[in-house]
């Protein structure tokens, strides 16, 4: 279906991406959100509660993110679409609601605007360091999607990629920014509604007598009831039946989390997005995500000019990780080089999947800036020797 | 002659007592009876005593049992048989 | 395996079929009995007067919405036959809040227990009594954390026997009346299991009001708060609190905190009404946005598609 008019403000804006994030939020259907301040995402949501009173939903400021967290999931269960926004130490309270909406599959979008860590660290100052923390900061075997934009423009038209994924496969999407994309300011243009893809929600259409919450047939995602739909039916955290019913069997615990992996693991042809540039004759990928690609780009581009046969795959999506497309041009290319703002964290989901048919160099850097492009030009040159 | 009577589900009692203890009339008492979990659940052993009030209903934590009024016409037959 | 129909324990006349409907089954998930609690228990008990309160209150069930945290109230949710949400340890309160702010029409009960509500959810439940939301708090305190085995929660009198205190407990126990009516609460009530009438309007009371209500149930655990000190079984318990409660509406909260053997205070100690969160902030909105204030109701045709 097409966006809800009220919420796109259709035009060519100057938006940083935080405000972009908001834009998209709202263009996707977002109508309820729940935040905690935090340096640097929290202009994501003062945007949205200036906003939202004139497109009709709410904003609530909660008293830490362990409430706006699981708020946002009480607004989805109450039938809206909702978000919330954070950065390092208030995505660290958020864990354990990311694994609740994974376990009782609600849809909703988690935006992280990456600062540096571990602790406060730099909250003024960019990394990229909770990549793995968004893949496995919950305890438990589960999947979610994380999306990495490099701009304000992708800060908006992801977010709405965002919500539509989480929407399709009811699961928690994470929104990987950067302090540095949060808060870059670039054209954005936004696009009349009637442009704009948005995936509704799941709902079952069934009877009250037919309905089992927790029932799927083919493809692994069940349909969903709001509160007050008359269904009577019932959520739990705890592993859970057909029926939503508490059922701690060895058995039923592995069709829950076979199913709840499987429905991401199945599709990730088509949630794993990037963009890739001069791969057919090269013999060095750098692969980046997120501010990283930007200034990768320029190494690239400086590589280029020298000679040096260097490509480019940009993961727009982060999780599932495109280990297919990694594994494909392993067997063909010498070395990947993988610039990121942390010590080292999807380079060792590079080194996974080319299963030793490529070379895999890091380019780590503790966060707090941008890589200097010399860096990874050096690198670059280091693994096309090699 | 009998106001209400009781209904029991034998195999939910666990036995408390709540409802031996707090029926207003003493209609009840723990039966020597098992069920099949191992507890003793009450039985009526003043039938004509219980006024349907439910409080046993109210107290019983297990969902076992519940009093009922009986509409008068039928209440003869319930204070134990006479026809 | 005792036979029901050969070995007859009701008073019905031998030739009628058992007509009588336990008038609380209907809000039961009857296929999940019998549910996991102790014998003498209190929670089942308050469930019926939660029961009883929804027949007497009339009140529309579809839009009743009831979320519990975690513990051993925290499972009444998966025994109700309502839409029904076991969220996280303590957060009932601000998933409940999402809910009824997403669906402003719905009625959002909170029922849990002390620890999960006052100690891991206390930051939440002053917050929602500050705001004023419009939840109606059910809190079941058997005075430990139970499913856990008996540890030391913010409610334990003072000097009881815990698993973490073996020795006693020497730190001060939250008076939970006193706390959430400073907080905000517009309803304050305390019963025990021993008042199931009284708990049944309270919460019927409860459902009149807009905003912040909270009611305590005092409620036996006897496996790991009685046993532990020596105060018998749920039975015990429950004769305890025939004894020693005082109804005293309006008593000041202040003054009913709880002791190990002491009296018990009952009643409905507070009763106000100050607008709720919901009706501050659409006023808000209005004052300051006039016409571009588009409301708060989600459109949920839009997002269903
Ligand atoms: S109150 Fe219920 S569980 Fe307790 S003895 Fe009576 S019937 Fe059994
Ligand atoms: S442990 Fe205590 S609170 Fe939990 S079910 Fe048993 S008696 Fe009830």
């Amino acid at each position: 279906m097409k966006a809800d008019p009220r919420g796109v403000l259709t035009g060519t804006h100057f938006l940083d991406g935080d405000h972009a994030c908001c834009e998209g939020a709202l263009a996707a259907g977002a109508r309820f959100a729940a935040g905690y301040p935090i340096t640097p995402s929290t202009e994501v949501v003062e945007r949205f509660a200036a906003r939202v009173p004139t497109v009709g939903g709410c904003f609530i400021q909660m008293e830490d993110e362990l409430a706006a967290s699981i708020a946002l999931q009480g607004g989805v269960w109450g039938g809206a679409k909702a978000f919330t926004v954070t950065s390092g130490p208030g995505f660290s309270l958020m864990m354990e609601h990311i694994g609740y909406a994974a376990m009782t599959e609600t849809p909703c979008v988690f935006v992280d605007v990456q600062r540096g860590g571990p602790s406060t660290g730099l909250p003024t100052l960019p990394a990229q360091a909770d990549m793995m923390q968004a893949r496995w900061g919950s305890h438990g075997d589960y999947e979610i999607i994380a999306l990495c934009p490099n701009s304000p423009q992708e800060c908006f038209d992801l977010t709405i990629q965002a919500f539509n994924f989480a929407e399709e496969f009811r699961v928690p999407v994470m929104f990987m920014m950067d302090e540095v994309v949060g808060h870059m300011t670039e054209k954005v243009v936004i696009p009349p509604a009637d442009e704009i893809d948005v995936t509704p929600r799941k709902h079952t259409h069934k009877s009250v007598e037919d309905y089992l919450p927790y029932s799927t047939n083919g493809d692994m995602v069940p349909e969903m009831a709001h509160a007050g739909d008359g269904y009577n039916f019932h959520v739990t955290g705890l592993t859970h039946d057909e029926h939503g019913y508490p059922n701690m069997t060895p058995q039923v615990q592995d069709k829950l989390v076979r199913r709840l992996q499987n429905k991401i693991r199945s599709a990730a042809d088509r949630i794993c997005l990037f963009e890739e540039d001069r791969l057919d004759d090269a013999d060095v990928v750098v692969v980046s995500y997120g501010i990283t690609s930007r200034v990768a780009q320029r190494a690239i581009d400086a590589a280029r000019d020298q000679g040096l046969k260097v490509g480019k795959l940009r993961l727009i999506t982060a999780w599932p990780f495109p280990e297919k497309k990694i594994a494909e041009l392993a067997a063909h290319v010498k070395a990947f080089v993988v610039p990121e703002l942390n010590l080292g964290q999807m380079v060792h989901e590079v080194k996974r999947a080319a299963d030793g048919n490529a070379k895999t160099f890091a380019v780590s850097h503790a966060g707090g800036a941008v890589h200097n492009p010399d860096e990874i030009l050096n690198t670059i040159v280091e693994a096309s020797r090699c | 002659m009998a106001k209400g009577r009781v209904s029991i589900v034998v195999e939910r009692c666990k036995a408390c007592g709540f409802c031996v203890e707090f029926c207003p009339t003493h209609v009840l008492a723990l039966s020597s009876a098992f069920n099949s979990k191992g507890y003793h659940p009450p039985h009526v052993v003043h039938p004509e005593k219980c006024s349907g009030c439910d409080l046993c209903g109210m107290y019983c934590p297990d969902f076992a049992i519940n009093g009922t009024k009986i509409p008068q016409a039928t209440a003869q037959q319930a204070a134990g048989g006479e026809k | 395996m005792l036979n029901i129909l050969d070995n007859r324990l009701d008073n019905r006349p031998d030739n009628t079929p058992d007509d009588t409907v336990n008038p609380v089954e209907q809000f039961l998930r009857s296929d999940r009995m019998p549910h996991i609690w102790c014998p003498g228990c209190g929670i089942g008990t308050t469930v019926n007067s939660f029961a009883h309160a929804l027949i007497e209150s009339k009140i529309d069930l579809q839009s009743l919405a009831l979320v519990s945290g975690i513990g051993c109230t925290g499972r009444v949710a998966g025994y109700v036959k309502l839409d029904s949400f076991h969220t996280t340890h303590g957060r009932a309160i601000p998933f409940a809040t999402g809910l009824k702010l997403a669906n402003p029409k719905l009625n959002v009960v909170v029922y849990s227990g002390d620890g999960d509500l006052s100690a891991i959810g206390g930051n939440h439940l002053i917050h929602a009594a500050r705001r004023n939301i419009d939840l109606k708090v059910i809190c079941v305190n058997n005075l430990i954390y139970a499913m856990t085995g008996g540890q030391t929660a913010p409610t334990t009198p003072s000097h009881a026997t815990t698993s973490t205190n073996p020795y006693g407990t020497f730190e001060p126990a939250f008076n939970l009346p006193h706390l959430v009516e400073a907080a905000g609460a517009v309803y304050v009530a305390r019963w025990t299991t021993f008042h199931v009438r009284q708990l049944a309007r309270s919460i019927s009371e409860a459902f009149q009001k807009k905003g912040f209500s909270f009611i305590e149930v005092i409620s036996p655990c006897p496996t790991l708060y009685q046993r532990r000190n020596k105060m018998g079984d749920g039975l015990d318990a429950m004769k305890y609190y025939k004894e020693k409660s005082k109804v005293k509406h309006g008593a000041p909260t202040s003054e009913v905190g709880l002791t190990l053997n002491g009296e018990i205070v009952v009643g409905k100690f507070v009763d106000r009404d100050r607008p709720d969160y919901q009706t501050m902030m659409r006023a808000q909105y209005v004052e300051t946005l006039g016409e571009r204030y588009l409301g708060d109701e989600v459109e949920t045709e839009c997002v269903c598609g």
